[in-house]
């Protein structure tokens, strides 16, 4: 990263006005359509559902053309707490979210850690491989499972062709579907950090220990481990703040008692027309994930002010 | 290294990979299924391909699939492309902490959010300007690109951090206006992100589910609305050609860039070895001397 002083002494190459349009341009857009609609959830949130277009109650409203009055529903963050599903929705959210992370860490650490022990030219080819399901569609890779896992799908098949079982397991619309899809879905956010860090890993270090007389398993449990905690926590991150709100995977392979919050803000905006409600649902998640999102923009900052 | 952490590596990759590539396998295998049982083998044939290619719906989604994406990428590119420009050579101004608070948000948070509250927006702003009145591919466009960006950003801002500016400085002292320079210097060397984060929104708004499914309106199917419909009726055979099209063309895309970088980096490679030898000759030299 360039330091301050320099920053200063170059930054006057534009004159003042040209400076400001490239600022304003972008910084325009990015409040008309990213900070404004944030906003206009948070407003909505907090407004009364009624029958009509559009299906809520103004907060703002001049009376008498006079006063300004400003009417705060707090109803349908009252509801949230009170509300079963929603409470249990939530509590789901996280608790899928973390235990796929979890998965995620214990699949993808031994992977990125041997891609990043291979041979220069493999390791190229290895990595290769794990971003490619990643360019490929998400949607299709997902629907991909349905076809593996329901009762007379390749799984089921092969293993009452071994014998194993005989009867077709019930796997789609379970639990066990959704954490299969997102440990699947999510792999590749949890490999990728993971092995920048492991890559950049001082072989010297290693050789230092087992030149002390370290067993290897000792080395990784004392040397390489706490040494890649950074790519375990960006890693981690990258998988539980987008499972947490993961939409297509519950509705795909999660049955109809699977209930996550992604899904729920979708039917209580398309099937029960409550946009407070949607909107207040929005607005939970996104006070439940404030930590881990600034914690892990905080960590970006710091990883990209010391590589640059 | 080895034997017994070989074996585990081995058997680590083996998995993994396995457990990546099992779906995207099945897909291609039983696109190529004669039966329309999903799940039993009847015979090879490429029928569902060609049903898919007289299927008007299909054709339709994909379409404006591509369109959307096409938009919304170059949308991205602009806008991300100045964005990036600003965070890396703008120093401190008043309302930084906002614009890349702004700028990054769209990694983070769960796309959900964003696809509600976007679709809220387009909501009002009918009311007000009367745009967008059908939510058509324009405005799947805006609310494609107002989450790719970043990508582009991103990719551009480290692209600058990384970007010797002597040459721009060079320009500079010679008397190149700053718009000169940035157009006739600083683009052309950005270029290569220039390229990947266009592509990389392009697949992304192409293979969008979650902001679509909010901001369509009535008739503006994409091609992965149209998927996710008839998924959610079932596993059908026509998808799985849908699906085996998408991993050809993403796969030879990957295999040309691959053997591009590999082949960029080699060259890189031997320059910055023959650097070394003449260092070393230099020293040599010298040391002779």
């Amino acid at each position: 990263m360039s330091d301050g002083p320099t920053h200063g002494a170059k930054s006057f190459r534009l004159p003042i006005s040209g400076r400001l349009l490239v600022i304003s341009v972008p910084y325009f857009w990015l409040l008309l359509f990213l900070l404004l609609p944030m906003l206009i959830v948070l407003e909505i949130s907090f407004s009364e559902a009624r029958i009509g277009i559009p299906p809520y109650q103004p907060i703002l409203q001049f009376v008498e053309n006079r006063y300004l009055e400003i009417k705060l529903n707090f109803g349908n963050y009252n509801y949230l707490f009170t509300d079963d599903i929603y409470v249990s929705a939530y509590f789901n959210s996280v608790k899928v979210a973390f235990f796929s992370t979890i998965l995620c860490l214990l699949i993808g650490y031994p992977m990125a850690y041997g891609i990043a022990r291979s041979e220069p030219g493999q390791r190229t080819v290895l990595l290769m491989m794990v971003i490619m399901p990643f360019w490929t569609s998400f949607l299709i890779r997902i629907y991909a499972w349905i076809g593996i896992l329901k009762e007379n799908g390749i799984f089921n098949n092969l293993l009452l062709a071994v014998g194993l079982i005989h009867q077709p397991i019930a796997i789609l619309n379970t639990p066990a579907a959704v954490y299969i899809g997102m440990v699947y879905g999510y792999l590749p956010f949890m490999i990728l950090p993971l092995y920048t860090n492991l890559e950049k890993l001082d072989g010297s270090l290693l050789e230092a220990a087992a030149d002390l007389g370290a067993r290897p398993w000792k080395t990784f449990l004392e040397v390489t481990l706490p040494l890649s905690m950074p790519g375990v926590l960006a890693g981690s991150l990258l998988v539980f703040i987008p499972a947490c709100g993961e939409y297509v995977i519950p509705s795909l392979l999660g049955g109809p008692n699977t209930y996550m919050i992604g899904t729920q803000i979708a039917g209580e905006f398309f099937l029960n027309h409550d946009w407070p409600v949607a909107s207040a649902v929005a607005i939970a998640l996104l006070v439940i994930l404030l930590l881990p999102i600034v914690w892990y923009q905080r960590l970006e900052a710091r990883n990209r002010g010391g590589a640059g | 290294m080895n034997g017994k952490t070989s074996i585990f590596r081995l058997l680590t990759l083996g998995f993994g990979y396995g457990f990546l590539y099992l779906p995207i396998v099945s897909v291609v295998i039983y696109s190529f299924n004669a039966s329309a049982m999903v799940t039993v083998w009847g015979g090879f044939s490429t029928h569902w391909y060609g049903a898919l290619f007289q299927d008007q719906q299909v054709l339709n989604a994909l379409g404006l699939s591509l369109e959307v994406a096409f938009l919304s990428a170059t949308i991205a590119l602009v806008m991300g492309t100045l964005a990036g420009y600003v965070l890396a050579r703008f120093g401190v101004f008043s309302g930084r902490t906002l614009f890349s608070g702004m700028v990054t948000a769209p990694l983070v948070v769960p796309e959900v959010i964003g696809a509600i509250a976007t679709l809220l927006l387009f909501v009002d702003m009918k009311e007000l300007i009367g745009w967008p009145s059908s939510r058509g591919a324009g405005a799947l466009a805006v609310a494609h690109a107002a989450y790719t960006l970043s990508y582009g950003a991103v990719v551009v801002q480290s692209r600058l951090a990384d970007m010797d500016r002597s040459v721009e400085e060079a320009a500079q002292d010679l008397g190149a206006r700053p718009w000169k320079v940035f157009m006739v210097i600083t683009l052309p060397i950005i270029s290569p992100a220039l390229v990947s984060g266009w592509l990389l929104a392009f697949s992304l708004s192409l293979d969008d589910v979650v902001t679509s499914a909010f901001v369509a309106g009535p008739g503006a199917t994409t091609l992965p609305l149209y998927v996710f419909a008839s998924v959610k009726l079932g596993v059908k055979p026509e998808i799985n050609a849908i699906g085996t099209i998408i991993v050809a063309v993403v796969a030879t895309a990957t295999i040309i860039s691959g053997v591009w970088v590999t082949h960029r980096e080699r060259s890189r490679m031997r320059s910055v070895n023959k650097l070394r030898e003449e260092e070393l000759q230099a020293i040599g030299s010298l040391t002779a001397a």
